[in-house]
């Protein structure tokens, strides 16, 4: 059920004419799949995965749309033949994957559902901030120079 | 639940996420399926996290086993939302200059 809320929101992502539409279904999307960390108990992840995609990145999005006054069809020459190409390379893609997974010896382990906590704030907090500091630190950096970059691109020039 | 539901749910995604980059022309819906694939992977990412905690769990050994798959995606995350950013100020730089988001009109590099 979850599965098909979030591959239906992905194909009215890429097939909806207008952007805001476009960005309220990759909401629902992202929904779908923060369901899914529930249902494998990341629970700190699914939260940080509504919170950062479907609140801030999205809103973002939005506000952008907004900005430079595209909420209508804005898309002028379209190449049938291009489109068609597009759409035969990914589902190519996708048949080659799906048959070169499905024999796998995957098919007999299985994730655990539900129960486990290594998905929980405590265990994942208390690995963030012994082995993974440096990253996490890097990170911070980088989001500083991000912010730095925004701000520059942003400005009159 | 089976691995290979996820891995293959996940696969679905990815390949509709790179569909709309081939096929659509509107910048911002090109950011968006990108998007979209950098989810499906985070997706595996978890899935494959919980079955090795499960695998670890079976064996007896330690049962922080799968964590790090689930902090590497807390960073997916983290450079995504970087990424969101610039890219959006590039965007809007874009718009300023030549008045559409078209991606075709980007096939020349100077002016």
């Amino acid at each position: 059920m979850l599965s098909v809320v979030a591959l239906f929101g992905a194909l009215m992502v890429i097939t909806s004419k207008n952007p805001v539409y476009s960005v309220l279904w990759l909401v629902v999307t992202f929904f779908a799949i923060s369901g899914h960390y529930i249902l494998l108990n990341a629970q700190f992840l699914a939260i940080v995965n509504i919170i950062v995609y479907a609140g801030a990145i999205m809103v973002l999005f939005l506000f952008v749309i907004m900005l430079i006054n595209l909420n209508r069809e804005s898309e002028p020459n379209k190449n049938r033949w291009i489109r068609m190409a597009g759409a035969v390379a990914g589902g190519c893609l996708l048949l080659v994957i799906v048959a070169a997974l499905k024999n796998t010896e995957f098919n007999t382990r299985s994730a655990e559902v539900v129960t486990g906590d290594i998905g929980l704030i405590k265990n994942l907090g208390k690995e963030l901030f012994t082995t993974f500091v440096v990253p996490f630190e890097i990170s911070s950096i980088l989001f500083l120079s991000a912010m730095v970059g925004a701000v520059l691109m942003g400005k009159k020039n | 639940m089976p691995i290979n539901y996820y891995i293959f749910l996940s696969i679905a995604l990815f390949c509709i996420g790179i569909v709309g980059v081939l096929t659509r022309r509107n910048s911002i819906i090109v950011f968006m399926c990108i998007e979209l694939m950098l989810n499906a992977v985070n997706l595996l990412f978890v899935a494959f996290s919980k079955m090795h905690h499960l695998a670890a769990e079976a064996a007896g050994t330690v049962n922080t086993a799968g964590t790090d798959g689930q902090l590497f995606v807390f960073f997916i995350m983290v450079v995504a939302a970087a990424e969101v950013s610039v890219g959006l100020a590039i965007i809007v730089m874009m718009y300023r200059n030549i008045h559409s988001v078209d991606v075709n009109f980007l096939n020349r590099l100077k002016h």
